[in-house]
């Protein structure tokens, strides 16, 4: 395993009967990198999880966490890492400090180094106000500080969150993303699955999962580089629906979906200008059309790469 | 026109916990209308009047003028998905959308034209033979979303369908709803997520059991009169840890390569001129939802 290297993954396959949930997926994550795990729902990135945890042997390949094979020695990734699930679970009738004494306790601290522990954990997540609070009383978005808290207390070197921020409101999404990246500068590796591509951003480099394999992996901005030549167009104005899908059959014409009242475009740069957009929405009954070059997100990756593309479609034909 | 969904006034107390205190909005046929709003608003409690699971302390639900708790029609016009549902796990995916086709009558072939397009619609056609137990999180919600649409109700109520749902998938569901609006149904959706906001008809942000703010999407935007800002240039890391720790900064976040911050009143230059050795500049651009509604609530808080 190299030094600087906190997972490495390769050729790793988890077969369920004849489902292959993860096909062949190799790659490695930079010590103290924040790693985004991405796929549609049943692409295999839990799956994928598991496994790196121990918790699921793989079919096939090998996979090497700080330093531990997962397949011959899981106690010792268990140890090493730091896991918080989509449905993580604390005690809910127990004051915050008393579950965090728990789980600290569950990962073999005690005495004064556990006391200190919590401590730090308190001040780091910003929960010392709320020690005392049950934590059934709380909103959701303290209870997943509490719960990240509650997996780095042993201090792992890397910590995996699935699907950390699920039905959380903005303001606390926007402060447990500080809390990753604060852990992220003291050194610790996160890898991390979101559905929530805005919050992607924050992520060092992307792995892309399609039904099973990782079909993209880089920086966000080589991602869309890479993945969305397309100019993307962002229409606003009043009955644009008729021209929306008079553009859909046209040549160039990658994508337009309604986006509120207005229309989220993807088109070829050689065939189509904002102003040729226009028109044709002027012409089929738009009012008040404005067309604005924004830059692709995440979201236009996400699209272009797991998409219905050729390859799920294959991928669909081969299933039936 | 009649509102197909009315609140009004609507009032609950949990206990200590004013859930409701006299929240008001209607839902028109042919109208999407999103309740947007912090944990503990009160958007679930009034899903929950609204589809006559709970009886109000004081105020009225409608739904298409009737009483929800009455049965009979009203449960028949009425499609729910609550965020704590349940499927039959030990049944496959098209067992369980073959179950609800039976609750409802539905005839062989309707159903059977209905469930291919859900199912494509969820990228679900390839694990219709797939027990509910061993789906995951995103597609067990799908999964609970085609059930409600398949006897395509005239009034819709989603309490936070999009929760682990995947982006494609996301779209499609955001997609497949406008469809159903344009046929003339009436969807009320619960979120957290503001971008979903934008994407309604109306929207209500709600706070404390009642709204704060109500209207079109582009017209609230259109009145909100407070600046917004991006950061360009420098590295972006360097740049974030820099002005995270600026007092004037309330909040730092990604918007692409750039990033998003949100700034105290008069904390334009100060921030301007720690950014100009990193060889990042603050640029104003046009406020989001997000800027108006964390701006409303940080109102509320102050308040």
């Amino acid at each position: 395993m190299s030094p600087g290297h906190s997972i490495e993954a390769e050729r790793l396959s988890r077969r369920f009967g004849d489902f292959l949930a993860v096909d062949d997926v190799s790659f490695h994550v930079e010590k103290g990198e924040i790693f985004g795990y991405l796929g549609a729902n049943g692409a295999g990135k839990s799956t994928t999880i598991r496994m790196l945890i121990g918790l699921l042997t793989p079919s096939s390949g090998r996979a090497m966490v700080a330093g531990h094979d997962v397949a011959s020695d899981p106690e010792g990734v268990k140890a090493a890492i730091g896991y918080m699930s989509q449905k993580f679970s604390l005690y809910l009738d127990l004051p915050v400090e008393e579950n965090l004494r728990f789980f600290g306790g569950a990962y073999g601290l005690w005495g004064k180094d556990l006391q200190r522990r919590a401590e730090e954990v308190l001040e780091l997540t910003g929960l010392a106000e709320h020690r005392k609070a049950i934590t059934g009383s709380l909103p959701g978005g303290i209870r997943q500080r509490l719960a990240l808290g509650s997996a780095i207390l042993h201090r792992p070197s890397i910590v995996f969150l699935d699907e950390p921020t699920a039905g959380v409101d903005p303001e606390a999404r926007r402060s447990f993303w500080r809390l990753i990246r604060d852990l992220s500068r003291g050194g610790t590796t996160v890898f991390v699955t979101t559905h929530y591509l805005d919050e992607a951003e924050y992520c060092r480099r992307i792995g892309l999962m399609v039904d099973g394999r990782l079909v993209a992996l880089d920086t966000p901005a080589e991602l869309k580089r890479t993945w969305v030549p397309d100019r993307v167009l962002l229409v606003r104005g009043r009955n644009l629906a008729t021209g929306a899908a008079s553009l859909r059959g046209r040549p160039g014409v990658r994508a337009a979906e309604p986006f509120g009242a207005g229309l989220h475009l993807r088109v070829d740069p050689e065939a189509w200008t904002g102003a040729a957009v226009r028109t044709v929405l002027e012409a089929s009954g738009g009012e008040g059309v404005s067309v604005e070059v924004v830059e692709p997100t995440l979201e236009d990756v996400f699209l272009a790469v797991v998409g219905r593309g050729d390859e799920a479609q294959a991928a669909r034909e081969v299933a039936s | 026109m009649d509102a197909a969904l009315e609140a009004r006034r609507m009032e609950k107390r949990f206990g200590t916990v004013e859930a409701l205190a006299g929240m008001s909005f209607s839902v028109r046929s042919g109208e999407l209308y999103g309740l947007v709003g912090p944990d503990g608003a009160g958007k679930t409690t009034a899903i929950r009047a609204l589809a006559g699971l709970i009886d109000l302390d004081a105020g009225d639900a409608r739904v298409l003028g009737m009483d929800p708790r009455a049965g009979g029609a009203v449960r028949e016009a009425l499609g729910l998905l609550p965020q704590q549902y349940s499927l039959y796990r030990d049944l496959t995916v098209m067992e369980n959308l073959k179950f609800y086709s039976r609750l409802y009558v539905l005839p062989r072939d309707v159903f059977r034209r209905r469930a291919e397009r859900l199912l494509s619609i969820t990228r679900l056609d390839r694990f219709t033979d797939r027990r509910a137990d061993q789906l995951s999180g995103g597609m067990y919600k799908k999964l609970a979303l085609a059930a409600a649409l398949l006897h395509e109700p005239k009034v819709l109520l989603l309490d936070e369908p999009t929760n682990g749902v995947d982006p494609v998938s996301r779209r499609e569901l955001w997609a497949l709803l406008h469809e159903f609006v344009q046929g003339g149904m009436a969807v009320l959706i619960s979120t957290p997520y503001m971008d979903e906001a934008e994407r309604c008809d109306r929207v209500g942000l709600a706070y404390r059991g009642r709204l704060l703010l109500e209207g079109e999407p582009g017209a609230l935007l259109t009145g909100f009169d407070e600046e917004a800002y991006e950061i360009a240039g420098g590295d972006r890391e360097r740049v974030e840890s820099v002005v995270e720790s600026l007092p004037a900064v309330r909040s730092v976040s990604p918007a692409g390569s750039r990033l998003r911050v949100d700034l105290v009143a008069g904390g334009r230059e100060g921030v301007a001129a720690a950014l100009a050795p990193l060889g990042a500049e603050l640029r104003p651009v046009a406020p989001s939802f997000e800027d108006l509604f964390l701006s409303r609530l940080q109102g509320e808080h102050a308040a």
